[in-house]
């Protein structure tokens, strides 16, 4: 399949079942207890630095690490897995010292192996076609919200360079071969719009448009987002991107969750996408939460008609999406609702003038 | 027709439009520049216009300075922006500031189609809706018939050639100043209306914005007249399709409040109608009248007035006028020593007139919460002064008081109204709000040294949550006086359930407002605080004796023999079978067609007027206080529904359903194999004396394998929307609106669930397809079928609404929660079960046996624990 073929293959079964997503890559990085030569392979073994913990890097350095993992998680019944390039943007790392060269090789390596794994296991199971979803995480230096509380007009970052980091990191995906771009655990909606433009404008370099996937963060039970708007609010700021998914992702375990979820559901005409973390951490920073637990939030939700695409975010790994995927098997997709024509607005709270 | 919504654009934080905002960006005085914001937005902005555009400035600098500190104020960030400039570079570096959803104002085809095509398309990829300008390559169109053929061009190429979604397009056909002297300006306004009327016939979804202050420019010095022009032009351009407006928000005179004689001379200006005159010359001639002072509004009898400050300061804290109280407090400010002796002289004296009234029952709770709102602009005049000298003693409160709405509970009418009653006898009252957890409610006690904590609630899971407060203070060891109030609770519970675990302070129920005054001041006074605490605990101790005895007198019927003695139906005759089963969300429901199904006896008691409507309207007592009230609720309503400040959503269900013994079973559909969900319901355990059965709900539905019966559900609410609005209002320190507000979107939700019963029964379910309507026998509940809801007599257990909310999915269809003790948010929201068969009735369960207890809990799989923790108010026992 070229991809315009997989894309409107991607859309067809989103008609059809619930679509299910990868787990978390931290916690299963985590377990294979990488110390600082896996991250640095040959490729930066005289790296002045430590680039330990940055997990983005084994793209390059330790692939076979990653193409196991979208191994694990198609093996466990996943449709779509997510690149390894969470924090693969220029500002992100920054962190580390590296440059725009190593920042684009990330990308496209970890689009490459999504998609090498895509293509294998859609080879091997031709009823079940794989997609890779290129993921664009957010940054550590927020638009909307102050860097120094002396100043709150303070920012460490103007709109056209986080433009420019989401702009190198999204050609780089889209030319390494992704099905579709996942923005992801959105926690500031103005750094997001600066990549839903950067996503948009690529076309006008004549890249062919990729469906986009946008997933916010609802960070307590305050039941907004950290830079402080509510679930209506940042439908509204977000939806000129046409979505071909809006959800939200991480912070919170599926029972705090689900009344966010209910609301995108009443108010997003596209599909809804959920993976919550594996509940909330313990004393430890441990997720406890057992894959059958997970999957019995979710399929509820599946059943309750209020998602379309599920899967699991910090803590859940393959035996979680599993037993996910087993559960929302036959169910059938929320219903995408039609909503009156209204002029929608946003500050932090929603305007509508219907 | 009613009147179409209008969306208020503050205009007070633009360069161009505020002399003073303008000074203030200039000075780089932005602490002071937000604090405008802010006063838009607490006006009642919906979306704020910035503007920058000022030869002296780096407008573009200006911009995103103001756009990034307005971001980290959440009270005014929480509404949309408008980005307001003739330049696109600043437009586009204000684009990049705001994570919101903001309008963009404004583009046209003044540079021609290539630029315009451009700069909107970036609207589009920057995600903002855009004020289209009626501007072209020839000019800026003056007549009706050019704005229309501009806006026409513009819509097309936006719709048809950059797929700009034609509700995001609203469209300014350019608003001029008449009354100019210059005659080709006369039909400047008619001309607007005249386009705005066409632009939105013929362009679908689009939608029509205008600066309104530029059609009096000609009236500059004279703000009375101004206003007034505002009010007539808006009249008629609003009627004509005006969608929404720049203007100052919180100063648009009402139509009909403008003085009639200055309300035609303006009218024939805008309206640009031929006389034998000229409209312009009568206005200029007429304008100096009305200058100075209000004009447009009319004053019955001012001889008040005259009267030296303190009067008039006590006169209209009595009668509860704001209109001159900035002035009178500002007079008495500069004759007082100093501005504290302001507050503890007249208008302390004011208000102890007031609560003499109040007291001996001359004047009533809604009149006291008036003469509040007076008060507190009057030392919101003397706050910055009193602030001002430092060394100066704080002001003197008679005590202060922590309020809260305990944890689970969202209801806070009855709370607000002690607090404001409490406010205008000089107590402090310091209000946590509602949904506290108790620890909080004592950590805030200890910091800000509390006299007094009062705890209010209104649904049953709150008492236990009460007593557990109590039993919290017992062991931090506090020993203040704790009060109890709210509506579901009493002496007797107090008495025996709360008082009782608090033995270093003392316990005391409030029964309404009008007796917080009396059992507060008597608490802080010292020489009465011991003799009442004494004779409360007394009293108490008495209450618990009586209870005691009660309770070993009130034998119940075992559980089986109740069971046995149940309420019989025929099921022979056969059911009717409903128009569709499932679930009806009714999204936004027209508040117009809910507003004639209220029911207004519960509205005047919820201000402690008490009597039926429409009869308490000529009351000999209360009567005058009942007609003022109503008259404020009748103008307030109609705000309410005309602008739409809160939005009604409801979910119906209706379903295939059979009892099971006290269960009531729902089916997932017609075969009646699965079940969806099951509802539990209690049985009446008291004696019963000849052929009176000992009802349960479960018998009002046809038992399994007796016939195809149905069961219907609902929950509706009229809140969205209410939180803001009351917390604008009290922001504005205007109690009384906001209390009313309150009582409004609780009045509507009721007379929403009515609405919705009444179509159920006549359409949804259709078994009563012959009613006809009659609002009086509604609310006399006069017809068939019922509607109780979870939490009251017939079924006293609130977590049954868990059920009923899950069957419903009515958190997404209707956006209303349950909280942890099962209270409905929004406040107000009203839910149930339907019962159609023709004698099914209301009932009340009573208290209930242990037997049926541990039969409850073993159906609804909880232990005996959880089973008398949530029937605790009807336990005919007390549990181990």
């Amino acid at each position: 399949m070229i991809r315009a073929e997989r894309i409107e293959a991607l859309k067809k079964i989103a008609t059809q079942r619930i679509l299910v997503l990868d787990g978390s890559w931290g916690v299963m990085i985590q377990r294979r207890d990488l110390d600082e030569s896996d991250f640095r392979g040959e490729r930066f073994a005289a790296y002045a630095g430590q680039l330990k913990g940055n997990n983005d890097i084994l793209c390059l350095t330790r692939p076979d690490i990653i193409t196991d993992l979208h191994d694990q998680y198609f093996g466990a019944g996943a449709d779509i897995s997510e690149t390894n390039t969470f924090s693969s943007t220029l500002i992100a790392q920054d962190d580390y010292g590296l440059n725009e060269a190593d920042v684009r090789d990330m990308n496209l390596a970890g689009a490459k192996l999504a998609r090498e794994a895509a293509d294998r296991w859609t080879a091997k199971e031709p009823h079940k076609p794989r997609f890779a979803a290129g993921s664009i995480g957010p940054l550590n230096k927020m638009l909307s919200m102050s860097s120094d509380v002396n100043d709150p007009g303070a920012r460490l970052v103007t709109f056209d360079q986080v433009y420019e980091a989401y702009k190198e990191q999204v050609r780089a995906l889209h030319e390494g071969g992704v099905d579709l771009f996942l923005i992801e655990t959105i926690t500031d909606t103005l750094n997001c719009k600066a990549a839903i433009k950067a996503v948009m404008d690529l076309q006008d370099e004549g890249y062919e448009p990729l469906p986009i996937w946008i997933s916010g963060t609802i960070t307590d039970r305050s039941g907004r987002t950290l830079s402080g708007q509510t679930a209506e609010a940042f439908w509204n700021s977000v939806k000129h991107a046409k979505p071909f998914a809006i959800g939200f992702n991480c912070a919170l375990g599926a029972d705090l969750m689900r009344p966010h979820i209910a609301e995108l559901s009443r108010i997003a005409d596209t599909l809804v996408a959920a993976y919550p973390n594996a509940g909330l951490p313990n004393a430890m920073g441990q997720y406890d939460e057992e894959p059958h637990e997970t999957a019995h939030a979710l399929s509820s939700w599946a059943a309750g008609g209020i998602v379309n695409i599920v899967g699991g975010c910090c803590g859940t790994t393959p035996d979680h999406i599993a037993c996910v995927a087993r559960d929302v098997t036959g169910v059938a997709p929320r219903q995408v609702p039609e909503r009156p024509k209204a002029m929608r607005l946003a500050g932090l709270e929603p305007f509508e003038l219907a | 027709m009613s009147r179409p919504v209008f969306v208020n654009i503050g205009e007070r934080t633009n360069v161009t439009g505020s002399a003073r905002f303008r000074k203030l960006i200039v000075e780089g005085d932005y602490a002071a520049a937000l604090d405008v914001a802010r006063q838009q937005v607490e006006a009642g902005a919906q979306v704020i216009d910035v503007n920058m555009d000022e030869g002296l400035l780096d407008s573009k600098k200006a911009m995103v300075t103001f756009l990034n500190l307005m971001a980290a104020e959440p009270d005014i960030a929480r509404v949309p922006v408008m980005i307001d400039s003739s330049k696109w570079e600043v437009i586009e570096a204000g684009l990049k500031c705001v994570q919101g959803r903001s309008i963009v104002n404004s583009i046209s085809l003044k540079e021609g189609e290539e630029k315009f095509i451009e700069q909107a398309t970036l609207c589009l990829r920057y995600g903002a809706a855009v004020v289209v300008m009626a501007f072209d390559e020839q000019g800026q169109a003056d007549t009706a018939a050019r704005k229309i053929e501009i806006c026409r061009r513009a819509y097309d190429v936006l719709v048809n050639m950059v797929g700009f979604p034609p509700e995001d397009i609203i469209f300014d056909p350019n608003i001029f100043a008449v009354a100019t002297g210059i005659d080709e300006h006369n039909n400047y306004a008619v001309d607007f209306i005249e386009a705005t009327r066409a632009i939105k016939a013929a362009l679908p979804y689009a939608r029509i914005s205008g600066g309104v202050s530029n059609v009096s420019f000609s009236f500059r010095g004279n703000e009375p007249v101004r206003r007034a022009i505002h009010g007539v032009f808006l009249y008629h351009a609003i009627a004509a399709g005006m969608d929404m407006g720049i203007v100052n928000a919180g100063d648009l005179p009402v139509y009909d409040d403008i003085d009639p004689e200055l309300r035609d001379a303006v009218e024939d200006v805008i309206l640009n109608r031929t006389k034998n005159w000229s409209p312009t010359e009568r206005l200029v001639e007429l304008a100096p009248k009305y200058k100075g002072d209000k004009g447009v509004e009319r004053v019955i009898d001012l001889k008040w007035r005259d009267a030296p400050v303190a009067e008039r300061l006590a006169h209209a804290l009595v009668h509860g006028i704001t209109e001159f109280i900035d002035a009178d407090t500002e007079e008495a400010r500069q004759a007082a020593e100093r501005p504290l002796h302001v507050i503890e002289g007249p208008l302390m004296d004011g208000m102890n007139v007031v609560g003499d009234l109040f007291g001996s029952g001359k004047m009533f709770l809604p009149q006291v919460v008036k003469s509040a709102r007076v008060m507190k602009q009057a030392v919101a005049v003397l706050l910055p002064y009193m602030e001002a000298e430092k060394a100066g003693k704080p002001r003197e409160f008679a005590g202060r008081i922590l309020m809260a709405t305990v944890k689970g509970d969202v209801h806070d009418i009855g709370k607000n109204i002690v607090g404001v009653v409490l406010q205008c006898n000089n107590f402090e009252v310091i209000d946590l709000g509602v949904m506290v957890p108790a620890d909080r409610i004592l950590d805030e006690a200890e910091k800000h040294k509390v006299d007094i904590v009062g705890l209010s609630g209104l649904i049953t899971p709150s008492l236990d949550e009460m007593a557990f407060v109590a039993a919290e203070m017992e062991r931090r060891g506090f020993s203040i006086p704790l009060l109890i109030g709210g509506a579901t609770t009493s002496r007797t519970h107090t008495a025996v359930k709360i008082e009782p675990r608090y033995k270093r302070g003392s316990t005391t129920y409030v029964l309404d407002a009008s007796r917080a005054v009396g059992v507060v001041s008597g608490l802080m006074s010292p020489g009465e605080k011991d003799r009442l605490q004494a004779e409360t605990r007394a009293d108490y101790e008495k209450v618990r004796e009586q209870y005691a005895r009660g309770q070993d007198t009130k034998k119940r019927t075992a559980l089986p023999d109740a069971r046995a003695n149940h309420f019989a139906i025929d099921w022979q005759t056969p059911l009717p079978k409903p128009a569709f089963t499932g679930t009806r969300t009714f999204d936004n429901y027209d508040l117009k067609n809910i507003e004639k199904y209220i029911d207004w006896s519960p509205f005047f008691s919820s201000w402690e007027l008490v009597g039926r409507y429409p009869q308490i309207l000529e009351d000999d007592v209360v009567g005058a206080a009942a007609r003022d009230l109503f008259k404020d609720a009748q103008a307030m309503l109609r705000k309410i529904v005309d602008d739409r400040w809160f939005t009604a959503k409801g979910v119906v269900g209706i379903w295939p359903a059979n009892a099971d013994g006290d269960d009531v079973i729902v089916w997932s559909d017609e075969t009646r194999t699965a079940e969806a969900a099951r509802f539990h319901t209690l049985r009446q355990q008291m004696s019963k004396s000849g052929d009176k059965a000992n009802l349960a709900l479960s018998d009002f539905i046809a038992p399994v394998g007796q016939g195809a019966d149905f069961i219907g559900g609902f929950a509706v609410t009229a809140g969205h929307g209410e939180a803001e609005i009351v917390e604008r209002f009290k922001a504005a320190g205007d109690d009384y609106s906001s209390i009313m507000a309150s009582a409004l979107a609780d009045r509507l939700a009721e007379a929403f669930a009515e609405a919705l019963h009444y179509r159920v029964r006549t359409e949804l379910w259709g078994y009563a397809s012959d009613e006809t309507l009659y609002v009086e026998r509604l609310i006399a509940e006069d017809y068939r079928g019922i509607r109780p809801a979870p939490g009251y007599p017939a079924q006293p257990d609130h977590t049954e609404k868990g059920t009923l909310f899950r069957l419903l999915d009515a958190e997404a269809q209707t956006g209303m929660q349950l909280t942890e003790s099962y209270a409905m948010t929004p406040t107000a929201a009203v839910s149930g079960l339907y019962f159609g068969h023709p004698d099914s009735h209301y009932f009340g369960v009573g208290k209930i046996e242990r037997d049926q207890v541990e039969d409850y809990a073993r159906r609804k799989g909880w232990d005996l624990a959880t089973a008398e923790r949530w029937l605790a108010p009807i336990l005919n026992y007390t549990p181990a």
